[in-house]
């Protein structure tokens, strides 16, 4: 193993590094998030609040697609859950208690998780990728949000920018690489079907809550097939 | 109702996020939760993706939008960063419009 130095420029370069790309999903989020009928205010504080990027676009995407505050809502939050396994896989490696615990709840994300998992037989390392990473993503986050919806502003009509286009577009991306295995695949396909089959019935955002339903269908009868090997973080 | 929107959603985000730094592992360290863990961001963007592609309101169309999320799946094949899938899906649909093709 090399120096401390050394170890700690590497895991600094690389959070600022995983920072600036995350930028680039805080730029579209502003846009989409003023296209959709916020503020730059409401956009601006809904990254730094919530923080969780997929939570995001799925509030934003939900609202401006005239589903209810509630739907809206259970949808993003229902999209956060998967922090609670990230901060359940963190708590040893972290050991933070009080205000400490209090701040790095808000900072646990995919990049964070995974970059202090990459680093977990090293104490001080992960430490820092941890807190490192948190920290460049949720800086660049919110710089890139605001840009981004200063932006989305000075652009004008949503629609003929394709900007309607881009909210699936960016769902998707999210979506793509989380569908290495067959399990997923077949759980992408089956939510999507169920979704789609109740737009026509149910009320706006419920199909998307509803397609919640394939996910605990499938969690269960299918748990093998769907978890990762050991050290996975998204 | 936007910001009562934010507010609840930032708590309920907040909560998971510290409710896993809290509990003892063996609480959720059941395969199940795990693997519905797993699968719930899967079903809900891909529900996401799905609807906000063919739905307008509680009908479906088939719209620019579709050229779009194509174009979309294209760009993700050759291994495209998130900011150009988004920016060719925006760009497809509205050069369709454009052309008043869709």
């Amino acid at each position: 193993m090399t120096d401390w130095p050394r170890r700690r420029r590497a895991v600094l370069r690389d959070a600022v590094g995983v920072g600036v790309a995350t930028g680039a999903y805080g730029l579209s989020f502003g846009a989409i998030g003023v296209a959709g009928g916020l503020t730059v205010a409401q956009t601006c504080a809904t990254s730094v609040l919530m923080f969780t990027g997929a939570s995001q676009f799925a509030l934003v995407g939900v609202l401006a697609a005239g589903g209810g505050t509630v739907s809206a809502a259970v949808t993003a939050v229902l999209l956060g859950a998967r922090n609670a396994l990230y901060g359940l896989r963190l708590s040893s490696l972290l050991q933070v208690t009080g205000l400490r615990k209090a701040v790095g709840a808000q900072l646990v994300i995919d990049e964070s998780t995974a970059m202090c998992v990459a680093h977990e037989d090293d104490p001080s390392a992960r430490r820092l990728a941890f807190w490192a990473t948190g920290l460049a993503v949720f800086v660049l986050w919110n710089l890139a949000t605001l840009a981004g919806a200063l932006a989305g502003t000075a652009l004008g009509d949503p629609q003929a920018l394709g900007l309607d286009a881009a909210v699936p577009a960016a769902f998707l991306a999210l979506l793509w690489p989380r569908l290495a295995q067959r399990a997923a695949r077949l759980v992408a396909v089956g939510a999507a079907a169920v979704a789609l089959a109740l737009t026509p019935v149910a009320p706006v955002g419920v199909p998307v809550m509803a397609a919640a339903a394939v996910a605990v269908l499938a969690g269960v009868r299918w748990r093998d097939a769907l978890l990762p090997g050991p050290g996975a973080a998204s | 109702m936007i910001w009562v929107a934010i507010a609840v959603t930032a708590l309920g985000c907040y909560a998971f996020k510290w409710f896993g730094l809290s509990v003892p592992e063996s609480v959720l360290d059941r395969p199940w939760v795990r693997a519905t863990a797993v699968a719930l961001p899967v079903a809900l963007l891909a529900a996401l993706t799905a609807v906000q592609t063919f739905a307008v309101g509680s009908s479906l169309t088939i719209d620019a939008r579709v050229a779009g999320v194509a174009a979309a799946v294209v760009a993700l094949l050759l291994r495209a960063p998130f900011l150009v899938v988004v920016g060719v899906a925006a760009l497809s649909a509205a050069g369709l419009r454009a052309l008043g093709v869709a």
